[in-house]
């Protein structure tokens, strides 16, 4: 399948969601923890890049540690301000995790 | 050296059971002291030998592993790019985004992602599921907790010789606390007492903030609830002082001592007025001045409080407390020594209408009294051994009271925040706090503060905290629970619902009293007319004593048994028996010993 009606899938749905009522932003991070694609400044993008995907891995490890066979699905973290949703890939340690600001 | 003993012992023998036998010692060896050996050694004498008397010491070394530890921060700038892209390029990490975006994995996970991310967004959109439900219904009681305080400090008098905090008053502001001190028993003060009162910082018991240095110890002390820097006192020898904190201990100016009271100054208020700058004071020589505190040289107005209107400055009460109200501007209440309650308006027309009406319920002074904040018709007022609560249509009795409690009171004020609860001091160190929609009886809560007297009590204005002084000059905070200090939905209803309930009781006995009086006047009215010995309820009490010794003699006279003088003996017979005419053929009567 040509690539291309793909990334107009990937375009498509990062659009919807960032249609949605109350999303701020979109961040989308691969496993070195750089910044693929970015709805927010730069200094923004990389602080959340950063921080997040630690916290990520420890809830994942946590959770695999009190049982094997379970796997971290999403991890929503709700502060006074705002939500920051964080959907993590499949696999292990996987190639690209996203999260986005709501 | 030569041979001195020699042992021999058979082969045969060796191995033989030992059979030792006692015998008596005998010398083997003697070696005397050979003098020609003295001869290899020099004598020396003195000789130089140290010592040390010590515990015996070792030396010993150790050495660590050095441990070297250095901070550093880590600054995560840009994710792991690969070595070879420069990650402050744009070029390059454009370049870099591209292609990771061509890659096939990446779009399949993104898309599931997106999707899982998208369902979660609705669902945040569809509910709030962080809702708070039930928010505006009112928390139904929290489980009700007994109701309790709690010391936080103790503001003790730096004295050596303790006076009484006779007086407490909150800044407005509530964070600090001016206290009066002063020795009230009469003559009981001495030489060395210091005159001085305090400020006290309620974050600080060690040190009071500011010293006040009146001429005379002071009775009284109030805050400007207008202006926080200025405090007016009134001093044991009747004078009153006005202070500015802002200008140091000694007062700015005080009263002159030929136009001040006469007696201490028991109680100093200020009054509501343009300038703010209006006091007034009461005191037990029976006057009730009117001051402003710029002229202090002479009172603005003068009431005595005579009741028979006279002015008469012999048969004046001594006020020992005062109560004014801003929401009534022109009328006030004193308390006096003699237990009666003076209702005065100020702005009458004549000395003689100033005073209104008087209420007379206590048998000692009336120590305190305050209006309810919430209900101004009623007043509390604390004297002898009980509480009362007062409404002004009322006179002849006050409309609720405690029962007589087991030490004297001596002061009292109403919470601010709830209508129903007002606290009281005793003379046993007790302070009392009572609730009368929860309980009339007893007080809610009653805590032993200190082992001597309470003499004065104060709440500051938020109903949480409140200050007690004592003989011992101890200035004790505590901090009232919750439950006493916040206002309930229906307290002032139920509160206004039990004073109309209490006042109405009063009024209809009131009414019944004087349907009766009426009743036996005009009874007492005819019988004057009628028989003059029939028993009149509308005797006085003098008569009825009278009467009553009268018919005592009466009834003993009957029963005591008369003396008969036979020969040279007394014989008592009693009286019912008639003289019986020849004595000396019956034996029946009784002989006696002398009756004197």
């Amino acid at each position: 399948m040509p690539p291309f009606p793909s990334q107009a899938e990937v375009e498509e749905t990062l659009k919807r969601i960032q249609s949605q009522n109350g999303v701020q932003g979109i961040i989308i991070v691969n496993t070195e923890g750089i910044p693929i694609k970015t709805t927010l400044d730069n200094a923004s993008t990389v602080q959340y890049a950063g921080l997040i995907h630690q916290l990520v891995m420890k809830a994942r490890s946590t959770v695999r540690d009190i049982d094997p066979q379970n796997d971290l699905t999403f991890l929503r973290v709700r502060s006074k301000k705002n939500e920051i949703m964080i959907a993590p890939d499949k696999d292990a340690f996987s190639n690209k995790t996203s999260f986005l600001l709501y | 050296m030569e041979i001195v003993h020699v042992y021999t012992r058979l082969r045969g023998e060796f191995g033989r059971q030992c059979l030792f036998s006692d015998r008596p010692a005998e010398l083997l060896v003697d070696v005397p002291p050979d003098p020609r050996l003295a001869q290899d050694f020099i004598q020396k004498n003195p000789r130089d030998q140290a010592l040390q008397a010590c515990r015996d010491m070792s030396e010993h070394q150790v050495n660590t592993e050095r441990f070297e530890s250095d901070s550093c921060g880590i600054n995560h700038v840009e994710g792991g790019w690969p070595k070879d892209i420069n990650p402050q390029e744009m070029e390059q990490t454009i370049r870099y985004r591209k292609k990771v975006e061509k890659d096939e994995s990446y779009v399949n996970s993104l898309l599931t992602l997106g999707s899982v991310m998208e369902h979660c967004i609705r669902q945040n959109n569809a509910v709030d599921i962080y809702q708070e439900y039930f928010e505006d219904e009112d928390e139904v009681e929290e489980s009700p907790e007994p109701p309790s305080a709690k010391t936080i400090n103790v503001f003790r008098d730096p004295n050596e010789v303790k006076r009484t905090v006779s007086c407490l008053s909150w800044h407005p502001d509530g964070g600090k606390l001016a206290a009066a001190y002063s020795c009230l028993q009469f003559q009981r003060s001495s030489r060395d007492m210091s005159l001085d009162s305090y400020i006290w910082d309620i974050e600080n018991p060690n040190r009071p903030e500011l010293t006040l240095k009146p001429a005379s110890p002071l009775v009284c002390l109030e805050y400007n609830p207008k202006d926080s820097h200025t405090l007016v006192g009134g001093a044991y020898n009747g004078q009153i002082a006005y202070w500015d904190t802002r200008r140091g201990s000694q007062p700015v100016e005080t009263s002159s001592v030929e136009q001040s009271h006469r007696d201490p100054v028991y109680k100093i208020i200020w009054l509501q007025s343009k300038t703010g700058t209006d006091v007034f004071s009461a005191s037990t020589d029976g006057q009730v001045l009117w001051w402003d505190v710029r002229r202090l040289s002479e009172p603005t107005e003068r009431l005595v409080l005579d009741l028979s209107r006279e002015g008469n400055l012999d048969r004046a009460l001594g006020a020992v407390s005062l109560e004014f109200e801003s929401t009534m501007p022109t009328k006030f209440l004193v308390g006096t020594e003699q237990g009666v309650v003076v209702s005065c308006n100020r702005k009458a027309k004549t000395p003689a209408e100033k005073i209104v009406c008087s209420y007379d319920g206590h048998h000692g002074p009336v120590y305190a009294l305050q209006r309810n904040p919430f209900f101004p018709k009623n007043f509390l007022t604390v004297g002898d051994w009980t509480a009362r609560i007062w409404s002004e249509d009322i006179r002849d009795s006050a409309i609720m009271w405690t029962k007589y409690q087991t030490s004297y009171l001596m002061d009292a004020c109403w919470s601010p925040v709830r209508p129903s609860v007002f606290f009281t001091v005793k003379m046993d160190g007790v302070l009392d706090v009572w609730d009368i929609l929860f309980k009339q009886n007893d007080p809610t809560l009653s805590l032993k503060v200190c082992d001597e007297a309470l003499y004065s009590l104060r709440l500051q204005d938020n109903g949480r905290l409140v200050a007690c002084g004592s003989q011992q000059g101890g200035a004790t905070l505590l901090e009232i629970s919750s439950g006493l200090s916040t206002l309930q939905k229906n307290d002032k209803s139920l509160l206004a619902a039990m004073f109309e309930r209490e006042t109405k009781r009063e009024k209809v006995l009131e009414a019944r009293q004087r349907e009766i009086r009426l009743k036996e006047r005009s009874r007492s009215e005819q019988s004057r007319e009628g028989e003059p010995g029939r028993e009149d309820a509308d005797h006085g009490p003098d008569q009825l004593i009278a009467k009553a010794q009268e018919d005592f003699y009466v009834v003993t006279e009957m029963e005591r048994p008369t003396c008969l003088k036979v020969g040279s003996l007394l014989v008592a017979v009693p009286r019912e028996i008639s003289i019986i005419p020849n004595l000396a053929e019956t034996e029946s009567v009784g002989i006696c010993k002398e009756i004197t």
